[in-house]
């Protein structure tokens, strides 16, 4: 039984990538449109990512070189097992460097590093569909964006804000494109909302197990939904990373120790070698150049 | 100290050498052998064909042992390999009228043409644990039937002689069947499509709501016209043959719910169907497929939508379990940047709230603090 599971250059057979190809043309000539696709089964489950692995499959090609994070992490063990399935089914170079990426595979984030154009960033959805939890019916749904009726989303927004003095949506935050489809840009905090818009980069969105795959075009208009008097904010952080003393950038809080210590670090930890190794020092930065990246892992 | 999360390409290959040593246990004990599986797990190597799509008794035992025994996970390995299959053709529909059947039970007739076949059922065992089955006592040879098994008309056939039960559905002339492992589900969806879903659907799900049309959500008033169980034959039409080709044979479960009607603006009053079909044996499932089929036939025979099993999309969106297992279970990976998202904002409200509900103290603590 050993010779009869082989498998394609990226996994999918060609005629399911050009099916995809052709779902991703379609969302990029329909920018935020969501379109449905006849996703397969992966090799991973389901929520792992199974819409992001599609779209990365069926735009590979040998040249490419890819960059797979998740939490904005290169080295959380998702974006390790991502990562080394490509290098094992399409056997194409993998990066950490955000810049030499052509491909850049995320879950949760988009890197501080700012994109240029001819990079693609591909976008791991669980739940495409922005008005999902205003209206769990497709059907219901599907009709509320031809007929561009979001009253609803702005109903909740502004029940937010009467209820808490302000918009609580901190992540999946909801946008508008180009003008018409209010499109949910993934679970990434808001604070990457501003990177989407006009971004040189095409940001492809793929969703799995809900089958669906939209896409925003470079140099598209991405607008956070917000009110004159309520205007869209990002998160803000108190502090600098603690290890990289970057500002402006995204943290993630370290416990670090049970008695309330804790330290925030840069989220993108591309980001924030790439600081240490020019220099930059936090607060809580290691005495050793580098102790962290060499550390093995508590087992 | 800041240990980052590095590394875990070593994490992820240390726990995969650990899953393989527990998979084999002690290895005292001979290993099992796929044909040990194949003959013994019958059932559950059924299941495993039934909702992973792919009928491979020896790739469905392989899956089995590989996700030692967690069903669910071995029906995720088969469809993961079945998804990478090429599609040579589609066989002509199955005859099941020309089973060569091995059990077959009617609850609305007595007798029947054909007769009733008890085949290999639980159905009247009693269920005492076997002592002697674990100490491997042997198992007599099974009585075999000297005549020539009888033409089994179907149930559906007999009554449909009356004018009594509606027809077989039909589907528009042009109408091509859908296959829901090409094509994106989209709703509202025809019953072809639906019966699809259903029948790759959870089993434990299915039974749930089927149970619950029988306790008065939706209910249905079923009679089991029919159940059989066997063999029928896969054709294909090949062009360049001017017969169908026989590929073969492949075991399945057929249940024909039957289900009174009082009759409706749409429809007069008749027997309506639900129909079940289901690889290999397992009745329990068929059963269930049938009720869910005709729960969700309301707004075909303008029914009322009351409950949750005659709701389309509330029964075929979570009706998959390879979906259902995913995305509940993608919620241990890592989610602490939306989590950090959250943290600021409830630590931001709680701390407008104590400003708001002890204006003094959030006061004297400035103080101090100045």
């Amino acid at each position: 039984m050993t010779d009869i599971a082989t498998y394609n250059f990226a996994y999918l057979d060609e005629q399911t990538k050009r099916m995809i190809r052709r779902a991703i043309l379609k969302g990029i000539a329909i920018p935020g449109y969501q379109v449905p696709f006849a996703s397969r089964e992966m090799p991973m489950p389901y929520g792992w990512g199974t819409g992001g692995v599609q779209v990365t499959a069926s735009i590979i090609g040998p040249d490419d070189v890819l960059k797979v994070i998740d939490q904005g992490a290169d080295d959380t063990t998702n974006a390790v097992s991502i990562r080394a399935f490509f290098k094992k089914v399409a056997n194409v170079a993998v990066t950490t460097d955000t810049a030499s990426a052509t491909i850049i595979q995320t879950r949760h984030r988009i890197p501080e590093h700012p994109l240029t154009a001819g990079q693609v960033l591909v976008y791991q959805v669980p739940i495409p569909e922005p008005l999902r939890f205003l209206e769990p019916r497709e059907t219901e749904t599907r009709k509320m964006h031809a007929l561009e009726e979001y009253g609803l989303m702005h109903v909740k927004l502004y029940e937010d804000i009467a209820k808490h003095g302000r918009i609580a949506t901190t992540y999946a935050y909801p946008v508008k494109v180009e003008g018409r489809y209010v499109m949910d840009p993934s679970p990434t905090p808001k604070f990457d909302n501003p990177k989407m818009h006009r971004s040189p980069a095409l940001q492809l969105f793929g969703a799995g197990r809900e089958k669906r795959i939209y896409a925003v075009p470079p140099f598209t208009d991405v607008v956070s939904l917000d009110f004159e008097d309520h205007p869209f904010e990002v998160q803000t952080f108190d502090q600098p990373c603690a290890l990289c003393a970057a500002e402006n950038v995204y943290l993630d809080e370290v416990i670090l120790d049970d008695h309330g210590g804790h330290m925030f670090v840069c989220s993108d930890t591309d980001h924030c070698e790439k600081r240490r190794e020019e220099g930059h020092r936090g607060h809580l930065a290691p005495e050793i150049h580098l102790a962290s990246e060499k550390m093995e892992p508590a087992q | 100290m800041y240990v980052a999360v590095k590394g875990g390409e070593a994490a992820i290959a240390n726990a995969h050498s650990l899953l393989a040593d527990r998979r084999r246990g002690d290895r005292s004990v001979p290993a099992l052998r796929l044909d040990q599986i194949v003959e013994q797990l019958a059932l559950g190597v059924d299941r495993v064909m039934s909702e992973g799509s792919l009928y491979d008794r020896e790739l469905a035992a392989l899956a089995i042992v590989q996700a030692r025994g967690d069903m669910i996970e071995a029906i995720f390995l088969v469809r993961a390999y079945r998804t990478t299959l090429p599609r040579f053709g589609y066989t002509k529909p199955i005859d099941t009228g020309a089973m060569l059947v091995e059990r077959r039970v009617s609850a609305t007739y007595k007798d029947l043409p054909g007769g009733q076949l008890l085949g290999p059922t639980f159905d009247y065992t009693h269920r005492l644990l076997d002592p002697e089955l674990a100490a491997g006592a042997g198992v007599a040879e099974p009585l075999r039937r000297e005549t020539e098994a009888q033409a089994m008309p179907r149930v559906s056939a007999i009554l449909a002689r009356e004018g009594l039960i509606e027809p077989d559905g039909q589907m528009p002339q042009d109408h091509v069947p859908g296959d829901i492992t090409r094509e994106p589900l989209e709703f509202p969806m025809a019953r072809d499509i639906r019966l699809q879903a259903l029948s790759r659907g959870d089993e434990g799900f299915l039974l749930a709501l089927g149970y619950s049309t029988q306790r008065g959500y939706a209910r249905n008033h079923p009679f089991v016209g029919e159940i059989r169980i066997g063999e029928v034959e896969l054709e294909l039409d090949v062009p360049e043959l001017p017969f169908a080709a026989p590929l073969g044979t492949v075991r399945v479960t057929e249940c024909q719910m039957v289900n009174q009607f009082k009759g409706s603006a749409k429809a007069p009053p008749q027997f309506t169907r639900g129909y079940g079909l289901v690889f290999g044996q397992s009745e329990r499932k068929a059963m269930a497929m049938a009720l869910c089929d005709r729960a969700l036939r309301a707004s075909e025979l303008g029914e009322d939508i009351i409950a949750a099993a005659q709701d389309e999309e509330f029964v075929i969106s979570h009706s998959d379990n390879v979906q259902a297992t995913g995305f509940v279970e993608h919620l241990k990976l890592p989610h602490y940047v939306d989590f950090q998202a959250e943290l600021d904002l409830v630590r931001r409200m709680r701390a407008e709230y104590e400003a708001r509900e002890n204006p003094a103290r959030v006061d004297e603590k400035r103080e101090a603090a100045e």
